[in-house]
């Protein structure tokens, strides 16, 4: 390469080291500041290393509050709302794909239409349902609506579709039933569709706040999303407890970081190693 | 698929045509609204909301303003900022790229609720931003209290303290004209900062998408033609981008009239109600004031602004949509399905239309 390339190299480094440093900085300093006593949060917010390391915040969370509860109910959630988004969204992207039955378009049609509806829109009638079903504040309530998701039928559907169907005719020659081959044929060959499910489902329920904010209102139905907001905006008042809303937040946000580190390379890979069409 | 079928009719169906029913009933949240205390009050409260006069109208009024200033800075800049990080990150000149990636991209990945306790405590009177701004011996505002628009105040630079008698009155939903030229207030710019912040990882991901598929012979093309950097830039790579630049401009349109999550957690709707947003605005008035009328108005009448807005702008773009190659969707689909994202939205539906389409035929 000439030397306008190294200049320009040197520039493009020293640029994105810049903008890379904007991105990260608040998230190292949020760690930081969990570590502080409040009195040196307001006093020193910019420095990255506590003078007085202490877990007082951390304490405080994990023992004189409800945060443990939280977690433990943010888990659960996620773990059945992942559960069974996989299941139905491969389930009906299957039959969508394959089975051939009568409006198949319609309800095709229907669900691409549901995916168009802004989430707000939603806010009032979800909680019509639930309180005419009679599940408002119960784990039900809390978990079924977010089980279904539109976009992930989707997503499966037009990955089945790219399966080849001489396989499954193979298999069917071989006699083997249309949930057999669904089972132990087509869903491990449709592994990366699973993942990017899963990783959504994960990260989608972990994340989602509007849904139990409507859904329930018992306190121990209360997941981390709605316990740190309210924690949050009830502390405004006070001010000064930034180590405490940030530790919450910072714990909030590590099952979320760790599933984007393991799988960052299958997300990521994803988008550097498109093949050329 | 039934039970697929009959959970999706259940919650997403069904609700919507409920909702539509409260929305033009008297219901109060007590007991159910097809109980027979329930009555139909034909478009009340949609005209109370519109041209009622009274508080409602001017909360309206006052949200919609908020948000539109909103989304006006929130799109543009989150598109510009997420091509060039795109641009840059996908220079082949460029070592640890991927570790560039992942940092622009993390933001995107946290819930709303812990970025928007990470601002509150950048963004306090003493904070961290205030403190960097007064290290270059600028005072900062006190970010989150401030209400005063920021036209307003570059009006007040001037000397413009007060509405000139001319735009005084209030011909358009019951705002004054001043008041709808406020600008976005102090503390709504944090919420602007804030989406640019968490959605611009996304879009870039798209982005990079878009550009992997486009490069080569036409780079090298413009290349040999001797184009700057610059010129190759705005004259083959954004031509080329279009189809993508139409995605994420739509998904932003999409996300950013839904601002809620962050709302909720730091503000309420306040300072002087500078960033009460339709959604906020919709869930106050059902669920903590019992208007669920007005609430159920207020969400539709968002929902035809989110619809229109789109419609308008496939119309104004006319672009062409492409059928996102199948064999890559799910591949791709994991990259741009903004979940984090939908533009600082906290829907966690990813729409349709998030797959990097293919570079268009040349005609």
């Amino acid at each position: 390469m000439t030397r306008r390339w190294t200049t320009r190299a040197v520039l493009l480094h020293v640029v994105l080291v810049a903008l890379a440093l904007v991105y990260i900085y608040p998230f190292l300093l949020s760690v930081a500041t969990s570590f502080k006593t409040d009195a040196e949060a307001v006093a020193n917010p910019l420095s990255l290393w506590p003078e007085t390391f202490t877990t007082a915040a951390y304490e405080r969370l994990f023992v004189n509050s409800d945060f443990p509860l939280w977690f433990r109910n943010s888990v659960v959630v996620t773990v059945a709302v992942t559960l069974g988004r996989v299941l139905f969204s491969s389930l009906a992207g299957y039959a969508l794909a394959r089975i051939p039955f009568k409006g198949r378009g319609l309800v095709f049609g229907l669900i691409i239409g549901i995916m168009a509806v802004p989430g707000v829109v939603l806010l009032i009638p979800r909680f019509l349902v639930l309180n005419t079903f009679g599940i408002y504040d119960t784990w039900a309530g809390i978990i079924f609506p977010l089980m279904v998701d539109a976009a992930g039928v989707f997503i499966m559907k037009n990955f089945f579709e790219s399966i080849p169907p001489a396989v499954e005719e193979a298999a069917r020659i071989d006699g083997a039933g249309t949930f057999r081959m669904f089972w132990s044929i087509v869903l491990p060959m449709a592994a990366p569709a699973v993942i990017t499910i899963t990783i959504l489902s994960f990260q989608g329920s972990w994340n989602e706040l509007t849904h139990f904010i409507v859904a329930s209102q018992r306190a121990d139905l209360v997941t981390l999303t709605k316990g740190v907001a309210q924690l949050s905006s009830g502390a405004l008042s006070q001010g000064s407890q930034f180590p405490l809303t940030l530790g919450a937040a910072m714990i909030m946000t590590i099952p979320v970081a760790i599933l984007f580190f393991i799988f960052q390379k299958k997300i990521m890979n994803v988008s550097t190693g498109a093949v050329k069409g | 698929m039934t039970p697929t079928l009959v959970i999706l009719g259940l919650f997403m169906l069904i609700p919507i045509i409920m909702a539509l029913w409260v929305s033009v009933s008297d219901w109060t949240g007590r007991g159910s609204p097809f109980a027979g205390g329930v009555h139909f009050v034909g478009a009340d409260n949609y005209a109370n909301i519109l041209t009622g006069g009274g508080l409602p109208q001017r909360d309206f009024a006052t949200s919609l303003r908020n948000n539109a200033y909103y989304v006006l800075l929130v799109v543009p800049i989150q598109t510009v900022v997420s091509l060039l990080l795109a641009v840059m990150v996908n220079q082949k000149i460029l070592r640890a790229r991927s570790a560039f990636r992942t940092a622009f991209y993390f933001p995107s990945v946290t819930s709303s609720v812990a970025i928007t306790v990470v601002f509150l405590f950048l963004f306090t009177a003493s904070g961290a931003v205030n403190r960097f701004l007064s290290a270059l011996s600028i005072s900062g505002p006190n970010w989150f209290a401030d209400p005063r628009g920021v036209i307003h105040i570059i009006l007040g630079a001037f000397g413009v303290d007060g509405p000139p008698a001319a735009l005084q009155n209030a011909p358009f939903l019951g705002l004054s004209w001043w008041q709808w030229l406020a600008g976005p207030s102090v503390a709504m710019c944090v919420f602007i900062i804030m989406a640019i912040f968490t959605t611009s990882g996304t879009f870039m991901l798209l982005f990079i998408a878009a550009l992997q598929n486009i490069e080569g012979e036409v780079e090298e093309a413009a290349m040999m033609d001797g184009a700057s950097a610059w010129q190759r830039l705005r004259l083959v790579t954004v031509p080329m981008l279009r189809p993508t630049i139409f995605t994420v401009v739509t998904l932003g349109l999409v996300g950013t009239w839904q601002v809620f999550d962050q709302i909720f957690t730091a503000t309420q709707g306040g300072p002087g109600k500078t960033t009460l947003t339709p959604a906020f605005l919709s869930y106050q008035a059902s669920f903590l004031n019992q208007r669920w009328g007005n609430g159920a108005a207020i969400a539709f009448i968002l929902f035809v602004i989110i619809v229109v807005m789109t419609l308008f702008q496939r119309i104004v773009l006319r672009e062409r949509d492409t059928v996102p190659r199948r064999k890559r969707f799910v591949l791709s689909g994991a990259v741009t399905t903004p979940t984090a994202a939908v533009a600082a939205a906290s829907s966690t539906r990813p729409p349709p239309s998030a797959s990097p389409e293919p570079p268009e035929e040349q005609p």
